[in-house]
């Protein structure tokens, strides 16, 4: 359900309109990295780690050498020599990363050793074959110890298992402390989950040694990815080509394979052919260093008898796994809403980053923020039962009013824009809240427990990632930015490119309908292509709920400037001024004479092909490109550590319906409502998709996915049949309401929505929860909230 | 080791390959015939995206080897479109329902709803979630695939009536 947007009348924006990359998808047409057939490609597969820890004390890699069809066996010694390691967002150059272990296994699937042979079959075969000594040592799993107690180390040259840890104050947070009458202290905890696309991670890497071309087509989310191969392989970065055509098979952050390319490229180099390297199920959960947070918060709240919020103290211990990469940097972003859609003073935060011998973690969906607005959200109930008010009534006297943006939040963030109130009254009013308490009782009445959730949050979208600045001054960096070329030919036709990849968020469709838009042209005909790296202009790549901000502003400036282009070449054939000229349609006329006139191939046509008729000194061809900075970016935090973070802030709310089992402790969830604002929506449909998908994938993070570990550290959720995803039996059908408050900071007024749903479907589904349970006063603030969990709290309850 | 020489039908025609005898059914159709719309997601039978109609029922293709389809028939994403390359009324109904998004699952959810919508001609919301409850997608949350589904069987009673 969509209400009517009160925005310019657009005639392809925001309208019903099929996208362009499904139709490859629906016919079996999609190119995705394991589709990429190289002549001459030889296969790898990769041998684990059984240990948590352990020291190898030697590789036999005799025998799988000996079997038919292998070629290369790889060791980490080998690899570490010839190869440097890998990017950390921290500053720790003593913790040393390469795709294959170096001497140490630090987590039970960590890779040993890889095997290139002529099929996957073989490779797997070859892989059993190496005879591995290990010497087996204890490992560092709970996070909690890392900090004061001695444990073994996972990095000995670092030191210590504790990464980064660093507190912040904005604001006078003791003073409104000792000004607020009442406190709650509370414990919330987000459970190591991850996105877990369908399709694993892949890459194909060929070498070409005279061209001295690297060619990698690769399942890839990153940004940097080919600064990162160049560095990695120590050769320049202009003789690394990422075919960014690949289509990605799903990725919400986590398509990170750094890992996989460095060992896959290194190997194409070395051996002379083609190699590729897909993970299996099983490679992609263990090893694959694609988990996803693992976050203890601990949080004070101070507040009025209203119930309004002055203060917070957030405390939250991140465990990273083995290797950190980038991980450490998700405690970061979340300070650009760290106190959520609501008006507080002053904040105090002090993040904490651990490893462990655990897989690595990768960004996922909102980098951080997810869990954060889980915890914030936890205190928003405590708040309410403290002083037995309502729940939604506690959100409505915190939340940012209509007439206060742009909102300056204590760590410098600036809310662009909003009408919370409105979404937020829209969101009970759909679920016609009352009805829906009416419906709970009705359930409680019959012996059922159940509950209703409520939660409203943010989603900061456009990834300027100045915060990484505050993790790590030597990561000086303002920018981050996105860019399209668009050029039209002689016979009229318009081709844009895009320098990144996609993995679900309808890019072409994005840049195609505001080109269209801009140019007044249909989008249909308009063909967008992904530029390889060698090609393509500079890119951050599709994280941080950006695309639309950034390369959807970079495509309306570059559209416009080809019409003001054709304009003038319009104005100088016609004999005019430039504005003399109007532009409808795709015709050129002379205000007030409709029948001088050009048409949109006529000019094309003098662009390109008739030196005579051009304006003198003008460029000739029809092509613009754009390279666009984060909107409102651009500067370093100030003394106070105050710097504007993401540009525009999409609003939700969310109110679900469960009912739990009281015998087995299942959740059902049997409505799911959400109002959502996210400015103009480019593609309704694509945006609807983002939003239910990410509900879906919150709903898995709430109540059923987990990578669990003994506590000796051993994975015990390698496949899907102990990692549940949620099938369509579980997640409940959504009812979406838009609203549209457009940004000031981009072109058409578009926010981000790639993150979504899954923002706030985490705290709204614990809500709910543990709405079910308050009649037992039961109250779990640790996700997931599965079955077993339930049951064992109520029986506890019970006995 | 040696290689068994086996004749399938897919999509209508003869196909015949030399595969090793372990190797799955997934793996002869996208590596052998370059049939690549049938996806690998989980090779253990959970995630559905290998999904393809094997004489007219929806099989995983991962938990079979090749061998055993022997003289059977089978359907891909492929052989969807009809003869001259037209999409099915199913296929237009994804796109026009945007029933997905990164593309991986969509071959296995249009095969699992092909075989309900042959088997049962008007399923309500809850069937058609049971009948892609075996297929998992990570993008959409299933609505506009379920969307999709009621938009076909609602065409095809148009078309009917």
């Amino acid at each position: 359900m969509t209400e009517a947007p009160t925005l310019p009348n657009y005639r392809y924006v925001s309208r019903k309109r099929r996208t362009k990359e499904d139709r490859r998808f629906i016919t079996g047409r999609g190119k995705f990295v394991a589709d990429v057939f190289v002549p001459g490609m030889k296969h790898v597969a990769v041998l684990p780690s059984p240990h948590p820890r352990a020291n190898i004390l030697s590789i036999d890699s005799s025998a799988a050498m000996a079997l038919p069809g292998v070629h290369y066996v790889l060791t980490g010694d080998e690899l570490a020599a010839e190869t440097n390691s890998l990017f950390h967002g921290l500053d720790l150059p003593n913790v040393v990363w390469h795709p294959l272990a170096v001497g140490m296994t630090r987590y039970a699937g960590e890779w040993v050793a890889a095997v290139v042979a002529d099929s996957r079959y073989i490779a797997e075969d070859a892989a059993e074959l190496i005879e591995v000594e290990y010497e087996s040592l204890p490992a560092a799993v709970d996070s909690e110890k890392m900090i004061d107690e001695d444990q073994p180390l996972v990095h000995p040259a670092h030191g210590s298992n504790v990464l980064f840890r660093k507190t912040w104050e904005w604001g006078p947070v003791k003073d409104d402390f000792a000004s607020m009458p009442h406190t709650v202290s509370y414990r919330a905890r987000w459970g190591r989950s991850s996105t877990v696309p369908i399709e694993t991670f892949g890459v194909v890497a060929k070498w070409d040694e005279i061209t001295e071309i690297m060619d990698v087509w690769a399942s890839i989310q990153m940004p940097q990815y080919q600064d990162q191969i160049a560095s990695a392989l120590r050769m320049p970065m202009n003789n690394v080509r990422v075919h960014n055509d690949v289509d990605v098979g799903g990725s919400y952050g986590v398509k990170r394979g750094i890992k996989h390319t460095i060992l896959v490229s290194y190997l194409a180099k070395r051996l002379g052919f083609p190699v590729r390297f897909i993970e299996d199920r099983l490679d992609n959960m263990s090893g694959g260093d694609a988990h996803g947070p693992d976050r203890i918060f601990d949080i004070t709240m101070a507040f009025d008898d209203d119930g309004v919020i002055r203060s917070m103290k957030i405390r939250a211990l991140d465990d990273v796994g083995a290797y950190p990469g980038r991980a450490p940097l998700q405690l970061g972003k979340p300070m650009t809403a760290l106190c959520g859609p609501y008006r507080v003073n002053s904040i105090e935060y002090e993040a904490i980053s651990v490893t462990s011998n655990k897989t690595g973690q990768v960004p996922v969906r909102g980098f951080g923020q997810s869990p954060t607005n889980f915890a914030i959200e936890t205190g928003l109930e405590r708040v309410a039962k403290y002083l037995g008010l309502d729940r939604v009534e506690v959100r409505a006297r915190n939340l940012v009013r209509k007439d206060e943006f742009p909102w300056k939040i204590p760590p410098g963030s600036l809310y662009d824009s909003g009408d919370f109130h409105a979404v937020l009254e829209s969101a009970i009013k759909t679920s016609d809240w009352d009805d829906l308490i009416a419906r709970r009782d009705a359930l409680r009445a019959e012996g059922k427990l159940a509950g209703v959730g409520i939660t409203t949050c943010l989603e900061p979208g456009g990834g300027n990632n100045i915060f990484e600045y505050l993790f790590n001054p030597k990561l000086e960096i303002t920018t981050f930015v996105e860019s399209v070329l668009i050029k039209v030919e002689p016979t009229g036709a318009i081709t844009a490119v895009m320098c990144t990849t996609t993995s679900g968020q309808g890019h072409e469709t994005m840049v195609s309908t505001i080109a269209g838009e801009e140019l007044e042209r249909d989008p249909d005909t308009i063909r967008v292509v992904h530029g390889d790296s060698l090609e393509a202009l500079p890119t951050r790549s599709p994280v941080a709920s950006r695309m639309t901000i950034v390369l959807g502003t970079a495509t309306s400036n570059a559209a416009r400037e080809i019409k003001a282009k054709m304009i003038t070449i319009a104005a100088h054939d016609l004999g005019v001024e430039k504005d003399q000229i109007e532009y409808a349609d795709g015709e050129f006329s002379v205000r007030g004479q409709p029948e001088r006139k050009l048409l949109w191939g006529d000019v094309c046509h003098i662009a390109h092909k008739q030196f005579h008729r051009m304006p003198p000194g003008h460029e000739l061809g029809l092509q613009a490109y754009s390279v666009q900075q984060v909107p409102g970016a651009g500067q370093l935090p100030n003394e106070k550590n105050e710097v504007p973070l993401y540009p525009c802030f999409s609003f939700q709310a969310h109110v679900p319906l469960v009912e739990i089992d009281p015998d087995t402790g299942k959740v059902k969830i049997h409505d799911y409502y959400i109002a959502h604002d996210c400015g103009t929506a480019i593609n309704p449909d694509i945006v609807r998709g983002m939003i239910i998908g990410g509900v879906a994938h919150g709903v898995g993070a709430a109540l059923y996915e987990k990578f669990e570990y003994d506590p000796d550290g051993q994975l015990l959720a390698g496949t899907f049949v102990d990692y549940l995803l949620p099938s369509a039996h579980e997640i409940p059908p959504v009812t979406d309401i838009e609203h549209c408050t457009p940004s000031p900071m981009t072109s058409l007024g578009q926010k981000g929505s790639g993150e979504g749903g899954y923002l706030g479907a985490p705290a709204a589904v614990a809500s709910a929860v543990n709405d079910a349970l308050s009649p037992y006063d039961i109250e779990i603030n640790e996700l997931p909230i599965r079955a077993r969990d339930i049951e064992a709290a109520l029986y506890d309850k019970m006995k | 080791m040696s290689e068994m020489e086996i004749t399938l039908n897919v999509n209508g025609r003869n196909r015949t390959v030399s595969v090793p005898p372990r190797m799955t059914l997934v793996d002869c159709l996208r590596d052998m015939l370059r049939l690549t719309g049938t996806h690998v997601g989980c090779e253990h039978g959970i995630c559905g995206a290998c999904s393809v109609m094997f004489d007219g029922e929806p099989v995983r293709s991962c938990l079979m080897f090749a061998v055993q389809a022997e003289g059977h028939k089978i359907t891909t994403v492929e052989g969807l479109a009809d003869d001259d390359g037209k999409i099915s009324d199913l296929q237009d109904s994804f796109w026009e329902c945007h029933a997905m998004q990164c593309g991986y699952c969509t071959p296995g959810m249009l095969v699992a709803s092909q075989a309900l919508l042959a088997e049962n001609p008007n399923p309500d919301d809850n069937e058609i979630r049971e009948a892609i409850s075996g297929n998992l997608c990570r993008c959409t949350g299933y609505q506009q695939i379920v969307e999709a589904v009621k938009m076909t069987a609602q065409r095809r009673r148009a078309v009917r009536s």
